[in-house]
C-alpha cells in the first residue's frame, strides 16, 4: 500500500467526522472558536500518532484476547501526557478545552485506528495513518470552529472581520449552533461526494464507449 | 447544592447531551428505533450510576490518599472497561432475558464518553457520595430522555421527504440542534 494513499484515505476518503461520523462529542463541544478547534485537533493528532506508533511496535507482543484493554491503556497514557503538557505550557487552552482533553481516551476513532490499522501494519504506515486520520479530524474541527466563530462572534482566530455594525448571532457559539452547522456541513460534504461519484460513473461510461469504438 | 437541584439541573437545564455534548455517538448511532433507544437508556443508567460510585471510592480512597491524581484518566477508563465486562458476564449468568435485551449495548458503553465524563465531573465538582449518585442518575436519565425523544422523531423521518444529501446523519444533527434550542428554554429554572 502506498503511503500517500494511506494518508489521503484518512484525510478525505474516510474522514472521521464527515464520513464515519465518530468522535463527535469533543468536536461539537470545543469548536466555539477556531483556535480551540485547532488545539483539539493537534491534541488528537499527537495521541493518534503516538498510540498508533506504540501499538504497531507492540502488535506481535500483545496477546489477542486482551488487546482492547491493552490498546486503551496505551491511548490513556498518551492522553495523560498531552494533558500534562497542555496544563504546563498552554494553561488557557487547557482551561478552555477542560474535561474534553481526558475524554480523548474514549474518542472511538483512536481505538478504531489501533484495532483496524496499527495492530495489523508496520510502524511507518501506522504513523502515516495516524497523521492522516488526525489531520482529517483537525480539518473538520477548524472548519467548524471558523464558521461558528465567524457567525457567532464576528472574528476568525480572534481577529475581528466585520465592522462594529455587525451583530453576532450568539446562538452559533451556544450548543444548538454546533449541531446545526455540523449538520449542514455534512450535508454539503455528502452532496459534493455524490456529485463526484456521479461524475466518476459518467467518465467510466464514456471510457467504455470510447473503448468500444476503438 | 441539594439533591433535587442536581437532578433537575442535570436532566433538563444542563442536559448532558444537548448542553454538554457527552454521549453524542450513541445518541446518533442507536436512536433509530424507540425500542433500541429504551434498551440503551436503561443500560447506560445502570453503568453510569455504578461506575460513578466505584470511581468515587477509587479516587478518594486510593488515588487521593497516595497522591496519584494524575493517573485519574488511565485508572478510571480501566475501572469502567472492567466494570462493563463484569456486568456483561453477570447478566449472562444470572438473567439471560435481560442480557438478551441489553447485551448488545454493553460493549458500546465503554467508549461512551458520558460514563467517563460523569465520573470525572463528579470529582471536578467535589461532590460527596450522595451528590455523586444523584448527579449520575440525573445525567443518565437526561441522556435516556434525549435518546427517546430523538428516536421518536427519527421514526417519523421514514415518511418524510428529505433532500438526498441531508438524509441520515445531517438531518439528525440539525434536528438535535433544534431540540437543543428547545432545551435552552429550561435555563434559569435552577
Amino acid at each position: 500500500m502506498k503511503l500517500s494513499k494511506v494518508f489521503f484515505n484518512g484525510l478525505i476518503k474516510e474522514n472521521t467526522i464527515f464520513v464515519q461520523v465518530i468522535g463527535m462529542c469533543a468536536l461539537l463541544a470545543v469548536t466555539t472558536s477556531a483556535i480551540n478547534g485547532l488545539a483539539m485537533g493537534i491534541a488528537v493528532i499527537a495521541v493518534t500518532v503516538g498510540s498508533n506508533l506504540v501499538i504497531s511496535i507492540l502488535r506481535k507482543v500483545i496477546p489477542d484476547k486482551i488487546r482492547i484493554p491493552a490498546f486503551i491503556v496505551v491511548i490513556a497514557t498518551f492522553v495523560t501526557v498531552v494533558e500534562m503538557f497542555m496544563k504546563a505550557y498552554t494553561p488557557d487552552l487547557y482551561k478552555a478545552l477542560g474535561i474534553f482533553i481526558p475524554l480523548i481516551v474514549v474518542n472511538c476513532m483512536i481505538l478504531g485506528r489501533a484495532e483496524a490499522f496499527a495492530s495489523k501494519n508496520g510502524v511507518i504506515p501506522s504513523i502515516v495513518d495516524g497523521l492522516g486520520m488526525g489531520l482529517g479530524y483537525t480539518l473538520a474541527a477548524v472548519t467548524l470552529g471558523v464558521i461558528r466563530e465567524l457567525i457567532g462572534a464576528g472574528s476568525i482566530f480572534g481577529f475581528q472581520i466585520f465592522g462594529a455594525g455587525f451583530e453576532p448571532a450568539l446562538i452559533f457559539i451556544m450548543p444548538p449552533g454546533a449541531f446545526i452547522i455540523l449538520g449542514i456541513l455534512m450535508g454539503l460534504f455528502n452532496h459534493l461526494r455524490r456529485k463526484q461519484e456521479k461524475a466518476g460513473e459518467k467518465e467510466e461510461v464514456l471510457d467504455e464507449y470510447i473503448y468500444n469504438i476503438d | 447544592m441539594n439533591i433535587f437541584t442536581i437532578l433537575i439541573s442535570t436532566i433538563f437545564v444542563n442536559n448532558y447531551v444537548f448542553a454538554q455534548f457527552l454521549g453524542i455517538c450513541p445518541f446518533l448511532g442507536v436512536s433509530n428505533k424507540t425500542e433500541t433507544a429504551t434498551g440503551m437508556g436503561i443500560a447506560v443508567t445502570f453503568v453510569v450510576t455504578l461506575s460513578s460510585v466505584i470511581t468515587y471510592v477509587v479516587h478518594h480512597q486510593i488515588l487521593a490518599r497516595f497522591g496519584l491524581e494524575y493517573l485519574q484518566t488511565i485508572v478510571f477508563i480501566l475501572v469502567i472497561a472492567s466494570l462493563v465486562q463484569l456486568v456483561e458476564m453477570f447478566l449472562k449468568k444470572s438473567s439471560p432475558g435481560l442480557y438478551n435485551a441489553l447485551g448488545v449495548y454493553l460493549p458500546l458503553i465503554t467508549t461512551n464518553c458520558i460514563v467517563l465524563g460523569v465520573a470525572i465531573l463528579n470529582i471536578d465538582k467535589e461532590y460527596n457520595i450522595i451528590q455523586t449518585i444523584f448527579n449520575a442518575l440525573g445525567a443518565s436519565i437526561g441522556f435516556a430522555i434525549a435518546l427517546l425523544l430523538m428516536a421518536g422523531i427519527r421514526e417519523k423521518f421514514e415518511f418524510s421527504n428529505i433532500p438526498k444529501p441531508l438524509q441520515g446523519f445531517p438531518i439528525s444533527l440539525i434536528t438535535a440542534g433544534l431540540m437543543s434550542i428547545a432545551f435552552l428554554g429550561f435555563s434559569g429554572l435552577v
